[in-house]
Order: structure tokens, then C-alpha cells, then sequence
């Protein structure tokens, strides 16, 4: 029925021969509100679409069979956009200020994590219409806490932090429209933001409040949370942090995982069989992302302001750092190709995005974009936690 | 890197006509009551603080200053609040918060004049 309405309408797109969205993606333009359709074969933009409202921190993720992403935006809009028929396909408004969702394993639900009003809100993946609102424990100030690091996990599950109450909910929403809540309070102070294990097992969210990170078996949840990294910065002062780093999009590498430092510049190292600590690795500045190449040889990381203007590139076997880039000035984000033999890498303040071989570590393309910051392909829809 | 910054902030500064101590106690006299013209850096330096605001204390405050992890930034979540204790915080930060002091990279008359934008509801770079 939906393919037969698409069809119908006479757009530039309808021309087009047939085609999958395997090698497509999206990258935010935040200032401009609007988005790319970019072909990562052709390393090409596609389309433009407008009007998409506020785009700082905007994240997206894409419906199972990869033709749809669902942007979130800051102004708590939910946007539906068609990447094959590049147009948007349904929008609401649906918080007053939003920081990102999640998707179902099975690809029905569409989960936003607001901080205003704080909680997580559950819609359908086709039709965009609101199933459940899971409004989040008062914070100190009487106020939902804001809700941080959702992701989704098997059996149907969501789960997310509160920043201002410092717990952990797993959300099952099998029945979206009455999901149930298990509720761990008392992980640690202000977790700000989560990610789910390649494998759908461990849920880690980081804290800014404390040094650590918690830690929570989705395979035994009886088992509670417990916290990993403990006191990692020794009781050393912090030094100011000018960007949250951001956890998913995760490094689990060689069978370590490559975590942040808050207030550091480092990345810890930690062994996924007993996560203990197994080592640091120095970087430039404070790491934001640290993501692990699709084959897991390599780790990339970028840094918080002022040291943006860096990525660096760290061995998984060795954990040291291989290759110092620079690929222009305020590197947002990062995204691998789906088998990973390309970055993309934004750029804001230069107004490009730069696309690296990740063999030579060379530049081979660059496109335009406007402060362009988050970079999303279609093969997060085959991954769980993205 | 950081003596880059320096030495662009310091040029900047020169260029905008401020000179230290002094500048920064006549903007501080000058707060929000009065005209953002009165401490108007330059208009190169006008335009990357304004970037700055965007999209650096943007990352907690939103790009539009709605609110994020911080709190609205916009001018009805500001108009009850001293300009002085606002441009301090920005300055030094606020202990306890996950607020981090900015000195290294404004200045206090800088401060002043993005507070009184801030509170004028006039982000826009010009």
C-alpha cells in the first residue's frame, strides 16, 4: 500500500532505476536544519532536505529494511525521512527538547529520549503515532530528569540512563503501548550517556559526577549494576570539559573495550571478558568519540573543543596511536563504510566533510556540507545499539 | 595549538581597542543595561564569538540555546539573572556543575558582550 503511494507521486526520485540503500547515508547540516542523502560507492551527495527545525545534537537511526531515517532534532521533533524518494515522509513534534532515540530489534518502535519533559516516548516506526510516554523520575528540581543514552537491546528492550537521578531503566516494550520499567538506582552520579555491546549483552553508561562507569548484564539484570573503572582519574582534578563524549557508536576492539575519559586525555582500555582495566592509551585532547573500525583493527577518536581539529588512530593490538589526522577544524563525528575500508569525518567550521582510506590513511574525497555534524549510514539498521 | 589561540585572542583583543584590566572594569560597569555597542569587539571577533556561543557552549546549551544537558541560555531564561554573576560564570565556571571556566578563551569584556546579546535575545552573527 505505502510502496504503491510513494510510486504515485511524481517526484525527481521516481525517475530513478531501482535501487537499495546499502551504500546511503545521511549527514546533518545542524546551522541550516536540513540533512544530505549521500552515496558512500559514488561518494556523492544525492539530495538536500529542508526543514527539519533544530539540528544541534541531532541523531538519527533507520528503519530495518534501510530506506527510512528517523531524525531526532533538539526542538523534540521527530522527522521521518525517505532517503529513496527523498522527501520527508512524516514529522512530529513530540517534546520540547529532545537528544536522540533508539529503534526496536524487531524495527516497530521508534523510542525518543527527551530532557524536556524528561523521559523516553514510544512511537510507531510507520506511522509515527505516540504508543506510550515513559516519563522519567524527578530530578532535584522537581522536574522529570533529563534522559541520556538510549539504546536498544534484544528481547525487545530499551535502555536508558537519568542524568539527574543517576539510574538505569531497561524499558521492555514488546507491548509498546504498556511498556514495563526495571528501574537501577544509585549507579553513580550524572550518567550522561550509554551504549549497548556489539552483542546486545552489556549496557555501560559513563558518568560525569564521579570517575567509573556502570555496568549492567542484560543477560542477568537480577544481577544489578555494578561499577567498572572505579576512581580511574585517582582523585586528580579533571580538567575542564568543554564537550560530553559520547558513547555510542562504541569501540569494542580485539576484545577490549575503548572507552572515554571524562576530563582526561585518554582512552581507557578495559578486557570485555572481566572489565578490568588493562591499560590507557594517551591522546591529543579529550576523546568524543571512539569508534572501532567495522573490523576492529583500529580504533578512531575525536576530541572535545579545543583540540577538534585532530583525530587520531589507535591500534587495537598494540593500543597505541598509529597516525595523528587533521581533517579541518571542529571535527564533529565519524562513520565508517559498512565494511569499513572508508571514514567519513565532518568537519563544521570548514564546512566539509572528508572521507579517508582507512588502509592508507590518505584522504581520498571531500564534499561540501554546512557545519555539518553528525554523519549516519544505513548500515546502523542491521546493528544492534544503533 | 594553544598559543595560536592565544596569540589570535590577544590580536583580537588589540584590534577591538581592549587592554586588559581597564577594558574589562568599564565593561563590567557597562553590563547589561547598556547598548552591546558599547564593547563591541570587532567584527571578525564578534563573528567567533558568536560561533563560539553557537555551537561550543552549544554542545551542552543547545545550537539555539533552548537547553540541553545546561540550562536555556535564551533571553527570557536570563532576564532575571545579574548580568555580573552570568559573565563570571562563563569566565570561571561553576564548581560542582558540569559548567567549565572559559577564561582561555574569552576574555571578561568578552563575556560582558556575549551576555548582553544573550540577554538582548540578539545571537545573530552580523
Amino acid at each position: 500500500m505505502l510502496f504503491f503511494c510513494v510510486a504515485s507521486v511524481v517526484t525527481p526520485a521516481a525517475a530513478q532505476a531501482p535501487r537499495g540503500t546499502g551504500d546511503l547515508g545521511v549527514i546533518v547540516e545542524r546551522a541550516k536544519g536540513r540533512v544530505q542523502i549521500v552515496d558512500t560507492t559514488a561518494r556523492a551527495s544525492l539530495a538536500t532536505i529542508d526543514g527539519l527545525g533544530d539540528l544541534s545534537h541531532a541523531s538519527i537511526v533507520f528503519s530495518r529494511d534501510g530506506r527510512y531515517a528517523y531524525v531526532f532534532g533538539r526542538d523534540g521533533a521527530l522527522t521521518k525521512v525517505d532517503l529513496l524518494a527523498q522527501r520527508i515522509e512524516r514529522r512530529v513534534v513530540q517534546a520540547g527538547n529532545s537528544i536522540g532515540g533508539a529503534i526496536s530489534q524487531d524495527g516497530r518502535v521508534v523510542a525518543a529520549q527527551n530532557y524536556t519533559p524528561g523521559g523516553v516516548n514510544l512511537f510507531d516506526s510507520a506511522t509515527l503515532e505516540l504508543l506510550a510516554e515513559v516519563r522519567a523520575a524527578p530530578g532535584p528540581d522537581g522536574t522529570p530528569s533529563k534522559v541520556v543514552g538510549l539504546a536498544d537491546a534484544p528481547g525487545g528492550r530499551f535502555v536508558a540512563s537519568l542524568f539527574d537521578t543517576g539510574e538505569i531503566w531497561v524499558i521492555d516494550a514488546t507491548n509498546p503501548r504498556a511498556p514495563r520499567v526495571e528501574k537501577f538506582a544509585n549507579v553513580g552520579r550524572q550518567p550522561y550517556d550509554g551504549l549497548v555491546t556489539p552483542d546486545g549483552r552489556w549496557y555501560i553508561a559513563g558518568l560525569f559526577g564521579e570517575d567509573g562507569l556502570a555496568l549492567l548484564d542484560l543477560w542477568h539484570p537480577e544481577r544489578g549494576v555494578k561499577r567498572i573503572l572505579d576512581r580511574y582519574g585517582k582523585g586528580e582534578e579533571k580538567l575542564p570539559v568543554y564537550k560530553m563524549p559520547h558513547l555510542r557508536g562504541w569501540a569494542i576492539a580485539a576484545g577490549y573495550a575503548f572507552l572515554p575519559a571524562v576530563g582526561r586525555n585518554e582512552v581507557l582500555v578495559v578486557d570485555t571478558r572481566d572489565w578490568k582495566e588493562v591499560g590507557r592509551v594517551a591522546v591529543a585532547g579529550q576523546p568524543v568519540f571512539a569508534i572501532a573500525r567495522p573490523d576492529a583493527r583500529q580504533v578512531w577518536v575525536n576530541f572535545a573543543f579545543p583540540d577538534n581539529g585532530k583525530v587520531q588512530v589507535i591500534d587495537a593490538e598494540t593500543r597505541t596511536v598509529v597516525k595523528t589526522l587533521e581533517p579541518g577544524r571542529a571535527v564533529l563525528h565519524l562513520e565508517f563504510t559498512p565494511r569499513g575500508e572508508a571514514v567519513w569525518i565532518s568537519a563544521r567550521d570548514d564546512n566539509k566533510v572528508v572521507v579517508y582510506d582507512t588502509a592508507t590513511l590518505a584522504p581520498v574525497a571531500t564534499l561540501a556540507a554546512d557545519n555539518p555534524s553528525g554523519i549516519f549510514f544505513t548500515a546502523r539498521a542491521a546493528r544492534l545499539g544503533f | 595549538m594553544v598559543s595560536a589561540v592565544r596569540l589570535a585572542l590577544a590580536a583580537a583583543l588589540a584590534a577591538a581597542g581592549w587592554a586588559g584590566g581597564m577594558a574589562d572594569s568599564d565593561a563590567e560597569e557597562g553590563a547589561a543595561a547598556v547598548p552591546v555597542s558599547a564593547a563591541a569587539p570587532n567584527a571578525a571577533r564578534a563573528r567567533e564569538l558568536i560561533a563560539l556561543l553557537k555551537h561550543d557552549c552549544g554542545s551542552c546549551h543547545g545550537m539555539r540555546l533552548t537547553g540541553g544537558l545546561g540550562p536555556a541560555l535564551t533571553a527570557e531564561a536570563l532576564r532575571a539573572k545579574p548580568a555580573d554573576s552570568l559573565a563570571a560564570t562563563i569566565v570561571s565556571g561553576r564548581p560542582g556543575t558540569a559548567m567549565p571556566p572559559w577564561r582561555r578563551f574569552l576574555s571578561e569584556a568578552e563575556a560582558q558582550w556575549l551576555v548582553a546579546r544573550m540577554v538582548s535575545g540578539d545571537v545573530d552573527a552580523h
